[in-house]
């Protein structure tokens, strides 16, 4: 067992798997010589050097293009995003070129490319540096996203999209960065990539979290007047819909808790589709906890935006009681 | 840009420091104070987030504020407080910002990263790095179009230089012979990377060459000679002659971000920098000039007065609330 920040669970992930096969680099602003702005690439410039472990200068989309083109050239890169908002300068060569490899060229070429970036609120940085934006990326055909929720699933997720053939988007949640987490770091301990997990059982109500909202929810449902099972999606594309399909089929009530605002939130694909697939087995409307629709503010309100644990166990508390969905805080406010 | 209203204390300030050269002094040594206090407000744990401060640049902001009119555009980047502080935003406007006021220059929803004054022609500053470059020419594009006399100042550092916005910028401004002052503040490191790692380059003034535009490298310690040098390509920019590229070579005292020690740092690099203090060469030519030396050591301790004052109302000013959330995300509120 390793009691590990989660940066640091990434900086190994990454090392043993820089360890395992020469065809992978690293390469983003101050990744180098700073070992990443958020820590997380500790300790390999001294372990693997200048030239697989490569600082860039601002300049986003030649860095992600060229890992593009490296890509497709029988190398592995790993690109870090300091923060994930910086990916809008670059997106073309993600979204309209990396996701399109394999399609263009009839399945010749394969983009085996992974893109870090932190993602998210809560450490007050305001509106341009504190988004989750994996909206920008879950529609893309080609494109995987996964979501660590803690150094365990960050270390086997960043493994999992190391290994992957296609393009990875790994959105990790800044403010978890410094903390840690006990876990089993086997070298092989991958997560696969659209496996989801079920933290904590019950049978009222299914809740599905992701990244920092998984804490959330744990804390919500751990004091709480029912019992829920937390599910932390881990993917959102493609997610675990046997899982979350499985669990509503026991529980019949289906809450996800989101970071993001509430319009195209990556709960509304999990409400629609177990909808459709579990209507029979549910006992009312499902129930999506979000973020409202305004930039995420600084400083105290920040704590107002994000659905804290206070605000799931109370909403969902309504929830079970009245199989009704009550409304949300900013509703109450307008 | 039009002005809102003509008895605004931004204006008054603007005005002021465009009165003599005691007063633009004053507002360097504002800067200098309102920067050092953050620093320390931010380590005693009293603000969120981070703060980008400008410490030994100060001389560039209050030549950008001493050349300008009013109506003038200015895009500058994170690191504004200075250029704020000395185009006319009040320290309350500022300081209430950072302490997420409604007094703030957003409300307090935004913090230290986003400060805004359209009444004296501060664009929000932008945190995406090189996002104002093309913003700023398309200010200059709207003073084309409006036949006014108007012109813009994108302000943004070294770093910014290795970014597609940059160059998509400056061929534009050129193509167009837009009245546009494109303004490098050069302080020899994006992040904790020096220049020379990331750009092949170290007078960044030869870029504007690929595009058929003039430049210029000027002291960006010397108050003087960046009033001569913005004066004569704002001048330009006024009369239809087109874009200028001004390089200001400058130094950051600080780290580049409040977290940031700046131990990358070559040994005694900071110590020589600091022989060249803007503020201190300014006044050895003051006093030279005929200026009572000890009126301008009387500054520091009234411009600490009234920091400290300004400090006061700020704390016992109002907090935003969650429905501030709500406001300004497009007309009405949501
Ligand atoms: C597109 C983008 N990439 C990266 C960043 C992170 N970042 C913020 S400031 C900065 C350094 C910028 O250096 P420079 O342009 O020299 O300005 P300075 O901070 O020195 O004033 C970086 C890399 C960002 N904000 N936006
Ligand atoms: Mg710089």
């Amino acid at each position: 067992m390793k009691r590990l920040r989660m940066n640091q669970a990434i900086s190994l992930a990454i090392a043993e798997e820089m360890e395992r096969d020469e065809r992978i680099f690293l390469m983003g602003e101050d990744v180098a010589e700073a070992e990443g702005t958020f820590k997380t690439s500790e300790g390999l410039l001294a372990r693997f050097g200048p030239s697989r472990v490569r600082d860039t200068p601002i300049s986003e989309m030649g860095f992600l293009g060229a890992a593009v083109g490296a890509a497709v050239s029988g190398m592995r890169p790993i690109v870090e995003i300091m923060f994930i908002e910086f990916l809008g300068v670059a997106l073309d060569q993600l979204v309209t070129e990396a996701a399109l490899m394999r399609y263009l060229s009839g399945g010749a070429l394969h983009a085996p490319l992974t893109v870090r970036g932190s993602a998210g609120a809560g450490l007050g940085f305001g509106c341009q540096h504190s988004q989750t934006l994996e909206r920008w990326l879950v529609g893309t055909p080609g494109l995987k996203v996964v979501v660590p929720s803690g150094a365990r699933s960050a270390y086997g997720l960043t493994k999992a999209a190391i290994r992957d053939d296609d393009p990875v988007v790994v959105l990790e949640p800044r403010a978890l960065y410094g903390r840690r987490e006990a876990f089993d770091a086997d070298p092989d301990a991958v997560i696969p990539i659209g496996v989801g997990e079920v933290l904590g059982q019950g049978d009222d109500v299914t809740i599905v979290a992701l990244g920092q909202t998984v804490e959330t929810a744990r804390s919500a449902a751990a004091d709480a007047s029912w019992a829920a099972d937390v599910v932390d999606l881990r993917t959102i594309q493609p997610w675990d819909h046997e899982l979350v399909a499985e669990s509503v089929e026991k529980t019949g009530r289906l809450v996800t808790v989101e970071e993001n605002q509430f319009t195209g939130g990556w709960g509304a694909e999990i409400v629609s589709s177990i909808v459709s697939a579990c209507f029979v087995s549910l006992k009312c409307p499902p129930m999506r906890l979000t973020a409202p629709d305004v930039p995420v503010p600084y400083g105290e309100l920040e704590r107002q935006y994000l659905p804290s644990a206070d605000y799931v166990r109370t909403q969902v508390d309504v929830f079970v009681k009245t199989d009704t969905v009550p409304s949300a805080w900013w509703e109450e406010l307008s | 840009m039009t002005v809102a209203s003509e008895t605004n204390e931004a204006l008054r300030r603007r005005a002021a420091l465009q009165e003599s050269r005691l007063e633009l002094f004053r507002r360097m040594v504002e800067i200098r104070l309102v920067e050092d206090r953050i620093i320390e407000l931010f380590g005693e744990g009293l603000i969120p987030g981070s703060t980008h401060t400008c410490q030994g640049q100060e001389a560039v902001s209050v030549a950008v504020a001493a050349v300008l009119r009013p109506t003038d555009t200015v895009a500058c980047t994170y690191r504004g407080h200075g250029m704020a502080l000395a185009l006319g935003v009040t320290r309350e406007a500022l300081l209430g910002e950072i302490f997420g006021r409604k007094i703030g220059c957003m409300g307090g929803l935004g913090g230290s990263m986003h400060l805004s004054d359209p009444t004296v022609g501060l664009l929000p500053t932008f945190a995406i790095v090189g996002a104002g470059v093309p913003i700023g020419v398309g200010a200059a594009l709207a003073a084309q179009l409006q036949g006014t006399e108007d012109v813009s100042v994108s302000v943004f550092g070294d770093g910014a230089t290795n970014i597609g916005g940059f160059h998509e910028g400056l061929n534009l401004a050129a193509v167009w012979s837009l009245p546009v002052v494109f303004l490098c503040e050069n302080n020899l490191y994006g992040e904790y990377s020096p220049i020379a790692r990331t750009t092949p380059v170290t007078d960044l003034a030869v870029r504007a060459a690929s595009y058929q535009m003039r430049s210029e490298v000027v002291d960006g310690q010397d108050v003087d000679a960046l009033i001569d040098a913005i004066a004569a390509a704002v001048a330009r920019a006024r009369d239809g002659g087109g874009p200028t590229l001004v390089e200001a070579k400058t130094y950051r005292y600080a780290g580049h971000s409040r977290s940031d020690k700046a131990t990358y740092r070559p040994e005694g690099e900071l110590e020589r920098w600091l022989q060249r203090d803007p503020i201190t060469l300014f006044k050895t030519k003051l006093v030279d000039e005929g200026v009572d030396g000890s009126a301008l050591e009387a500054v520091w301790e009234e411009c600490r007065l009234q920091l400290e004052q300004s400090i006061e109302a700020v704390l016992a000013s109002p907090l935003a609330e969650p429905s501030d959330m709500l406001a300004n995300v497009t007309a009405g509120r949501i």
